[in-house]
């Protein structure tokens, strides 16, 4: 038994630190690029404040795009709730809330990550330093990581913290595709060109996939094997399939310890079904944006059904 | 000069201290110093921090823990118990007469205007006997000392006594530094604290739960500075921690969602001021408490620790009368002493009060933490006239007591042991028995001279032994 | 006086509401004045919690009502008999102690109306003293409805010189208070001699003399209640005698229609 509030916070303890670590790896690939691009960097790191769903706010604060003013609105800017610093604000008033939840390993990698962002993060960021800082926010969130997982129990506290996780990350990987779907569209113009490979670069980047292509596709960019690598390889940790393979499971073993089925249960299984049978071509068919918007709106109506029969309110 | 506990001067070096202080002089003075800075890195990274009123969330500190012990002989400690239950025993019989029949206000050894005029007088308490007849379940009286033989109690803390978490980690915290010290001197456990509370507050379960009961503790939630507590308290005892938008009356019982449903609350160690307790009986816009808890607890169907209305007891001017309290109620004189206070609200007391100012400690009836009040001694001659103001313009408003010389016990500074003032807090169980868990949480005055202990007010805590001697 | 009461109260609300509690005081007690011969309260749309007597011994029931619940209804009936006794209630009973009415509270706050009809009120024996009070009240507050509403303090009332029997009631308490009577509020029905319908309960004021114990006076009508008076909570106020008092959540506003007949 756990009080629903708990399960909640569980869940966006988790999503927040997720949600940092995606910002780091957005912010490099926009770094990445604008130091190997030639021309003009401003549409790279627009295309970045795009990913992270951020484009209104951003203008609301900003009129240039560049690498300290979209370094800034996504990991120092509090008033930007996806911001880094913002979401690990939130995933510590989340974790002090479940405190009694989870391993003093677990808290105290979350509590020190905490302190050591906000003091990285407390002035604005000079461009050389940017690398270092990106690093630090990596590492802080791989510590936690590596707490939560070598010392949590795996029980129904573990179940919810993991599918926060994961259904921030699938969200996170679907919106990154959905930015740059037009790329990865069969168009004759651009078979065998090598001007648009830094495209997939900034995909492939962007959820730190890069090399693990190169180890699978021999380092041939083609847009259906992209596609695929992030949608449905089981094998990438990053992809649709993984994270709902993942998502399914923990709901699997909810069901086992509460003996209990709910509706969320249903959505996730037809989802991670579909993911499982369905060839990339088959999405390709289907219309790859009209695929990725489904999947995003989905997602959260998972979240929400999860809320919902775990009485998170 | 004040009476030091452990005395290293001339006198001679008290028998309570003997063992540590064996120990303390085959050790590299450059070690222990390691060891404090060891002390407060662990209390950092687990979050030990205190969120001090009025300071942003980002201050969040430490209370600063000395590494000497502060240590009482196991004969001192039995008389410090004996005391400590006559007065809570008195104490619940108290609360218990002014919510029914008031018997002191009739025999007229108590006024009745301290009672009528009282704002922490709980009308919805009235006629309300909770499990064992118990209001105060838990309580942490303030205890100071001023000579061998000498204590008296500065404070009941029967409403919300915080601080038992510190108890707890002190503890731990010296055992994990000093092992061997432990080997070498043979101190009473408090480690079963958390133990002992969760035993406590099922004994006084609501008569209509059967079987083993389920105990919350009620949290105002993470910006509370006492969370840290909260769920440290919690955790320990294996319960849940609430929070009110967690409960609502089902089936007459309070109960907490869970991803499984509601489920039911039998005892609630609540954390929370009576005000907000319940938006439907007190203030209508708190979002902190439970709707309906006040008609559940009427009903019989929760008990609540501590009882709503005990606040009353906390009252300074109440306080004074402890004395004809303890006597009316027990029939015998007070083991443990007040410490002598005049009420400000008698025309005399108020007049001896201002032409002493300098020599006296003021506090606000209501107040707590130290906030509010003027040690006369240490005060300028224009905060000792400003506090004048404010104490002729209401003077039922303060209590004065003369400023006692507290004990000291050495800290460990830069320069070696150096005496500084301290109290005692030790943590008193109440329900079908009572029960003091040897130790306590002993508050020191950092600054050399200073008489004021408050964590608020930059105090520090040591850790406290009770002998097995 | 045999009276035969309904007492309907209907919640509706414009949209669902996700949870919602009612407490009612809707049981009247049998005591010197009057003898309960049959009392029902039925509820529709929500659930009984707890049943327990508050502070002053008034039977009250706390009822909550969830899930997209869009009417309460609740209804009270009976059948009392009343006995004439020129307004006395008798003895003071209960564990709340007296001074405990001497009080004031929130709604009954003395500022300086308050204070200056205390004064005007003069020497004499308690009773006439009372009685003058009384008199005081119906002249300075003119019987008004929809001039205030729940929260409308006595000074208040009193400072517009208009309310309803609610605020008559409150300026009395205050007044009676500041002159150092204990005083309590009463929440009731009274059978009207010109119709068996009404829209509201009704509500005086009680206040303690020496000698003769709690002593009823009706500011709305000028007289200490007699037979045709049924007392259903007492209270230090409106806010703690009222037959029914809840809190919702969410959004949804709440419509209350009540109707009340007492006839012979």
């Amino acid at each position: 038994m756990l009080l629903g509030r708990a399960a909640n916070g569980l869940y966006w303890m988790s999503r927040y630190i997720e949600r940092a670590e995606n910002m780091a790896r957005l912010v490099d690939t926009g770094l990445r690029l604008a130091l190997t691009q030639t021309s003009t960097s401003a549409d790279e790191w627009a295309s970045v404040v795009t990913s992270a769903g951020a484009r209104i706010a951003f203008a609301e604060r900003y009129s240039e795009f560049d690498a300290v003013t979209v370094s800034d609105f996504l990991l120092r800017d509090i008033t930007n709730p996806s911001s880094v610093m913002a979401s690990m604000e939130t995933a510590r008033n989340n974790a002090r809330m479940v405190r009694t939840a989870l391993t003093r390993e677990t808290w105290e990698s979350i509590n020190e990550a905490w302190m050591a962002l906000k003091r990285i993060l407390a002035d604005p960021i000079d461009e050389r330093e940017l690398p270092k800082v990106l690093d630090a926010i990596k590492r802080e969130t791989a510590l936690i990581r590596g707490a939560f997982q070598g010392t949590m129990l795996r029980n129904e506290i573990f179940d919810f913290a993991q599918m926060g996780t994961l259904i921030e990350r699938a969200d996170n990987t679907a919106r990154i595709l959905d930015v740059k779907y037009y790329v990865l569209l069969p168009s004759v113009a651009w078979v065998g060109s090598s001007l648009d490979n830094h495209q997939w670069e900034t995909i492939l980047r962007s959820v730190s996939a890069h090399r693990s292509y190169r180890w699978v596709y021999e380092a041939e960019y083609k847009p259906a094997n992209v596609a695929d690598y992030l949608i449905l390889d089981r094998r990438m940790p990053r992809s649709l399939a993984f994270c709902y393979r993942g998502i399914a499971e923990a709901l699997d073993y909810l069901a086992d310890a509460y003996g209990q089925r709910h509706a969320c249960h249903q959505l996730v299984h037809t989802k991670l079904t579909k993911l499982k049978t369905c060839a990339i071509k088959d999405i390709f068919e289907e219309g790859l944006h009209e695929f990725l918007t489904d999947f995003i709106r989905d997602n959260s109506a998972l979240g929400d059904q999860i809320a919902k029969d775990y009485r998170f309110y | 000069m004040a009476f030091d506990e452990m005395r290293l001067d001339e006198s001679g070096l008290r028998e309570p201290y003997r063992g540590y202080d064996r120990w303390f002089r085959q050790q590299d003075p450059l070690r222990l110093t390691e060891k404090m800075q060891d002390a407060e890195r662990v209390f950092r990274k687990t979050g030990i921090t205190f969120a001090v009123y009025g300071e942003e969330e980002a201050s969040e500190r430490l209370i600063p823990f000395d590494i000497v012990p502060r240590i009482i002989s196991g004969s001192e400690w039995r008389k410090l118990t004996q005391g400590i239950e006559q007065r809570v025993q008195a104490l619940n019989a108290f609360l218990d007469d002014i919510y029914h029949r008031q018997e002191i206000l009739r025999a007229g050894r108590v006024p009745k205007d301290i009672i009528a005029r009282n704002e922490a007088f709980l009308p919805e308490m009235i006629g309300v006997r909770p499990p064992a007849g118990v209001y105060t379940h838990i309580i942490g009286t303030d205890i100071v000392r001023t000579g061998e033989n000498e204590f008296f109690v500065l404070e009941d803390n029967a409403r919300t006594p915080s601080g038992v978490s510190y108890m707890l980690e002190n503890r731990e915290t010296m055992m994990q530094l000093f092992p061997e010290l432990f080997r070498q001197v043979k101190v009473m456990p408090v480690e079963n604290y958390p133990q002992l509370l969760r035993q406590s507050l099922s004994a006084v379960k609501p008569a209509s739960c059967e079987g083993v009961p389920t105990v919350a503790v009620l949290t105002p939630g993470i910006f509370n500075s006492a969370y840290f507590e909260h769920a440290f308290l919690a955790d320990q005892m294996g319960v849940e921690l609430v929070e009110g938008q967690d409960l609502r009356v089902v089936d007459g019982h309070v109960a907490m969602r869970t991803t499984e449903g509601y489920k039911q609350i039998d005892v609630l160690y609540r954390r929370l001021d009576d005000a907000f307790l319940d938006p439907l009986t007190f203030l209508p816009d708190s979002v902190l408490g439970v709707a309906g808890i006040m008609d559940v607890y009427r009903a019989g169907n929760i008990t609540i620790a501590n009882a709503p209305g005990t606040g009353i007891a906390d009252d300074k001017a109440i306080y004074s009368y402890m004395p004809e309290i303890i006597e009316f109620y027990t029939g015998r004189k007070a083991v443990l002493g007040n410490v002598p206070t005049w009420r400000c609200s008698e025309p005399d007391s108020l007049k001896y009060v201002l032409e002493h100012l300098h020599e006296l400690v003021v506090k606000e009836v209501h107040g707590s933490g130290g906030y509010g009040m003027l040690v006369g001694p240490a005060a300028s001659r224009k905060e000792r006239e400003d506090f004048a103001r404010k104490l002729s313009a209401r003077p039922s408003n303060y209590i004065a007591q003369p400023t006692l010389s507290l004990s000291t016990c050495p800290i460990l500074t830069k320069s070696g042991l150096a005496p500084r003032h301290v109290d005692l807090r030790p943590f008193v169980l109440v329900s079908d028995r009572i029960r003091i868990v040897p130790g306590g949480l002993t508050r020191v005055a950092l600054k050399e001279g200073s008489l004021v202990v408050n964590s608020s007010q930059g105090g520090g805590t040591k850790d406290t032994w009770v002998l097995d001697d | 006086m045999r009276l035969k009461i309904t007492h309907r109260t209907e919640y509706s609300y414009d949209a669902p509401v996700s949870y919602a509690l009612q407490r009612f005081r809707l049981s009247p007690r049998s005591d010197r004045t009057q003898t309960i011969h049959s009392w029902s309260l039925t509820v529709e749309g929500a659930r009984e919690e707890v049943r327990f007597d508050d502070q002053y011994g008034n039977d009250t029931r706390l009822v909550s009502a969830e899930n997209g619940q869009e009417t309460i209804k609740v209804t009270a009936s009976g059948e009392v008999e009343t006995l004439e006794t020129n307004g006395v209630t008798g003895p003071h009973r209960g564990f709340a102690p007296l001074w405990l009415f001497q009080n004031e509270t929130a709604l009954t706050a003395a500022g300086p109306e308050i204070v200056d009809l205390a004064e005007r009120v003069g020497e004499g024996n308690e009773l006439d003293r009372l009685h003058r009070l009384m008199g005081l009240v119906r002249e300075k507050v003119a019987y008004e409805t929809g001039s205030t509403d729940s929260a409308t303090t006595a000074e208040q009332a009193l400072a517009q010189g208009r309310g309803v029997c609610q605020d008559h009631t409150h300026v009395f308490l205050a007044a009676a208070r500041h002159l150092g009577f204990p005083a309590r509020y009463v929440s009731g029905y009274l059978k009207l001699d010109e119709a068996d319908e009404q829209a509201a309960s009704h509500a005086w004021a009680e206040a303690h003399v020496d000698m003769l114990g709690w002593v009823a006076f009706d500011c709305s009508n000028g007289i200490s209640p007699d037979e045709r008076y049924v007392r259903l909570a007492i209270g230090r106020d409106y806010r703690e005698a009222m037959p029914v008092s809840g809190i919702r959540h969410g959004a949804a506003q709440e419509r209350l229609a009540v109707h009340i007949t007492v006839e012979q």
